[in-house]
């Protein structure tokens, strides 16, 4: 069941990869790309790392319809709804996408896997955080927070006030 | 869970929606118990109006993502000590079913190709984090002290003192949020009548009936879930846990129900000033002197 549900969501994850090149709208394409993401994100549930998969579907959904602002922006004709085309330069951009990927599948097939040892921990997401950071820990939360703080900061500096929302106190402000 | 909440969770959350609905209809409009279902029929037997090239494919995704993404987040709120779908990190999944609702509404608001619904699903993507981090900051409040990120356990370490008396801020702020992650009253910008109805404008028949559907219950699981989250879950004196979990539900629901009628649109300039300003800061502090207890 689990491995019927695994591949279906791999195919999907990939076909909705595809559809992002083949739609012609750039909303189309956005929201391809999301639900491939998602796909990607109920596998990590497959997986037990039900908060990274939970994550992942969170900060997806949030970026994307972020990212949805500035695609159709920057586009040619941010109207959107005529016909448009998210490739050019075909014959290289296939060359080395196939490339790519041939490489990155030939990794998976070529590295030796350890076999697994032990069992399946019981939060297996704090497992897997202890692994990839171990005693960094502490520092990865502080950097994460001052990332945040200068987030926030520099958005308040490179905000400035439009022409319809000046302070409500002073004179010349709109009411 | 046994196998019959899956089926019984459906309709304990239609419900619950029809009687927010019904609540806006009384509060509001001074109709009668019945009018939700007057309006269902009327739009179930509505033709449906098109508009000129649309991307119905998007819109329907939109639609019918509202209802799908509120059952979805109903699957993990507890009703009797665990929701239908235990999962450890529940309130997360919660929270990311909520932010489906910038999908919708923007795939709503594009897809019928039409200015007024356009601007509207625009504007609550320029909302969108102006609502959604006071409202995350204040969910995780509740987890920080919970230890936990689990319905259950939340409500489970509320025994003896509820959350909502030792943080008042994170409560009114998620109250606050949660009308604004549901477009409701107040803060309703997106589907606002200085738009022609937003988003909705275009939206007719059976689209109609499941995007006000599907508000009605996000609103349900908003309020569903400050019961674990603030009011001690199932605690109470007398009655059962489900009960007392519906009480606080209904409670909570008819407040946010009633907010709707008692209070104007708030402009989106003025309330983008605050949540930054104002909202993030408080539930920034709120979470720290929580953090304090929890670690003292």
């Amino acid at each position: 069941m689990e491995t019927v549900a695994f591949w279906v969501l791999a195919v999907a994850a990939v076909g909705f990869g595809v559809a992002v090149f083949v739609v012609d709208s750039m909303a189309r394409a956005t929201f391809a790309l999301l639900a491939s993401f998602l796909c990607v994100g109920v596998e990590l549930l497959l997986l037990d790392l039900d908060y990274l998969g939970v994550l992942v579907i969170l900060m997806m959904i949030m970026e994307m319809l972020i990212m949805a602002v500035f695609m159709i922006m920057y586009m040619m004709n941010p109207g959107g709804l005529m016909p448009m085309t998210m490739v050019h330069n075909n014959r290289g951009a296939l060359a080395i996408s196939i490339g790519v990927f041939t490489a990155l599948a030939a990794g998976i097939f070529l590295t030796p896997w350890p076999p697994r040892r032990g069992t399946v921990p019981a939060d297996p997401t704090f497992s897997v955080g202890q692994a990839i950071m171990g005693p960094k820990m502490l520092v990865m939360m502080v950097i994460g927070i001052a990332i945040l703080a200068t987030m926030i900061a520099s958005v308040v500096l490179a905000t400035d006030r439009g022409r319809y929302d000046r302070p409500s106190h002073r004179e010349d402000g709109a009411k | 869970m046994p196998a019959w909440a899956v089926v019984a969770l459906p309709l304990v959350l239609a419900a619950l929606t029809y009687s927010a609905a019904a609540m806006d209809a009384v509060f509001r409009t001074g109709d009668g118990l019945v009018a939700p279902l007057r309006e269902c029929a009327r739009l179930i037997v509505q033709q449906r109006r098109r508009t000129y090239m649309p991307d119905l494919l998007l819109v329907r995704i939109g639609v019918i993502s509202l209802p799908a993404a509120a059952l979805l987040a109903a699957m993990v709120i507890p009703i009797d000590g665990r929701g239908v779908w235990d999962l450890s990190v529940g309130v997360v999944w919660f929270n990311a079913m909520e932010v489906v609702a910038w999908a919708s509404l923007w795939l709503t608001g594009w897809g019928v190709n039409s200015v007024f619904p356009l601007v509207g699903g625009y504007r609550f993507l320029a909302q969108g984090l102006a609502y959604e981090l006071p409202h995350m900051f204040a969910l995780i409040t509740a987890g920080l002290a919970a230890g936990s990120l689990d319905f259950g356990e939340v409500a489970a370490a509320q025994d003896g003192l509820w959350f909502v008396v030792w943080m008042p801020v994170a409560f009114a702020v998620y109250l606050l949020s949660a009308l604004a992650m549901t477009f409701w009253g107040p803060l309703g910008h997106p589907v606002a009548g200085d738009l022609a109805g937003g988003v909705a404008a275009e939206l007719s028949g059976p689209d109609r009936l499941l995007f006000f559907a599907g508000r009605f219950a996000l609103l349900t699981v908003a309020a569903a879930a400050a019961v674990p989250l603030f009011l001690g879950g199932g605690a109470g004196p007398w009655l059962p846990g489900w009960a007392w979990s519906l009480i606080k539900t209904y409670a909570v629901l008819a407040l946010l129900v009633w907010v709707r009628g008692r209070f104007p649109v708030i402009r989106m300039d003025r309330f983008m000033d605050v949540a930054w300003m104002v909202l993030i800061p408080a539930t920034l502090l709120q979470a720290l002197v929580v953090g304090i207890v929890v670690v003292s």
